[in-house]
């Protein structure tokens, strides 16, 4: 009983410490978080560019951006999960969701470099409703897992 | 005579080298693959391009543009593009976790198992970074609908306030109260439907 509520303690504590993340200033536009931020990572916002760490919020309009040494991962609010790795550029061009319905439209644009995709519940909820698009390509997502890849030719 | 032959030699090699340094876009390369899900279930894609449409509905299907106006398809070794794609893939946020807890009837009151139950979604929390928790509360059939808005919100909120007494900021939870619009199980009206009276927690 006593280890018990220790490890309960403990994992609380744990807890406490991984929130200490501001909740993104009632942005109304927030459509995700940042999960997973390796190496250099920046979003570039209204044409500014900032730093970006684990638990800054993605809007609409962001364009995520990671350096040769960097990888960034995004949890959406329908639960959709994207990953970049090095040298990539991924454009959040729009996210609509209603958490009721879950209807929505979610398109994006991996301008350069490789991603991988889960597919949330935007695209389960109507099999158009979310599109990748690449510099020559565009994708329908009828779900679910897949990844990309845009850039010079490879060996 | 040799003084003429290496100015011939010398020649040759500059013209030959005034050729060399053409100066050609980078060829730009697009593949798209097809992975199975973690359920085990396959989604499927269509990749368009140039008017050209691919459907890749199994596992490790691939559509590729290398050549502008030409989308070919193809089929991927898993090994080999999974190290391909490892940076990518190793940036993945943990999966969204959604646990369900029962109530007593007409109760914000936890059954027995699901007291237990809770104590589970601590870990889950611990290991998502930055997690963001969505509680929604839901009922079943007894009782009017206005009434059960109320009671679906209640839960939502007692699960709520157990989080925030264990050290959980309030401001990383979300709630919302569905009422009885959507049951697991469906049924008749003022039907009582333990496994309808419930409230899901999403960890993301």
């Amino acid at each position: 009983m006593h280890s018990k509520i220790i490890v309960l303690v403990a994992l609380v504590g744990i807890v406490a410490l991984t929130l200490t993340a501001p909740a993104g200033a009632a942005a109304a536009a927030d459509v995700g978080q940042i999960k997973v931020a390796k190496g250099t990572v920046s979003i570039e916002r209204a044409k500014q560019r900032m730093p970006v760490t684990v638990g800054t919020v993605v809007q609409e309009g962001d364009v995520v951006i990671t350096g040769p040494d960097g990888s960034a991962g995004i949890t959406f609010k329908d639960d959709s999960l994207l990953s970049i790795g090095p040298d990539s550029v991924l454009a959040i061009d729009r996210f609509a969701f209603d958490s009721t319905t879950y209807a929505g439209a979610f398109e994006t644009s991996l301008r350069q470099g490789t991603m991988a995709a889960v597919s949330g519940k935007i695209a389960k909820g109507s099999p158009d409703a979310m599109r990748v698009r690449t510099q020559a390509t565009i994708l329908g997502v009828r779900g679910t897992e897949f990844l990309v890849r845009s850039g010079p030719v490879a060996p | 005579m040799r003084g003429w032959r290496l100015g011939l030699t010398l020649l040759l090699v500059a013209a030959g080298c005034a050729q060399t340094p053409r100066v050609v876009p980078p060829a730009h390369d697009e593949m798209v693959v097809l992975l199975p899900g973690a359920d085990g279930k396959t989604g499927a894609l269509v990749v368009t391009h140039a008017g050209h449409q691919a459907t890749l509905d199994n596992a490790y299907a691939t559509a590729r543009v290398k050549d502008p106006g030409a989308l070919e398809r193809g089929q991927a070794d898993p090994t080999a593009v999974r190290e391909a794609f490892a940076p990518a893939l190793s940036a993945q946020p943990p999966r969204p976790v959604t646990f369900t807890l029962y109530f007593l009837g007409d109760s914000d009151n936890f059954t027995p198992e699901s007291k237990v139950e809770l104590q589970k979604i601590f870990p889950e929390i611990a290991a998502h970074p930055a997690p963001e928790i969505v509680v929604i509360g839901h009922t079943d059939r007894v009782g009017t609908v206005p009434y059960n808005d109320g009671l679906s919100l209640r839960r939502a909120d007692r699960v709520r306030s157990d989080l925030v007494q264990l050290g959980i900021p309030s401001d990383r939870i979300t709630v919302a109260g569905r009422g009885e619009r959507e049951p697991i199980v469906a049924t008749e009206d003022e039907v009582p439907e333990p496994r309808n009276r419930r409230v899901e927690i999403t960890v993301r």
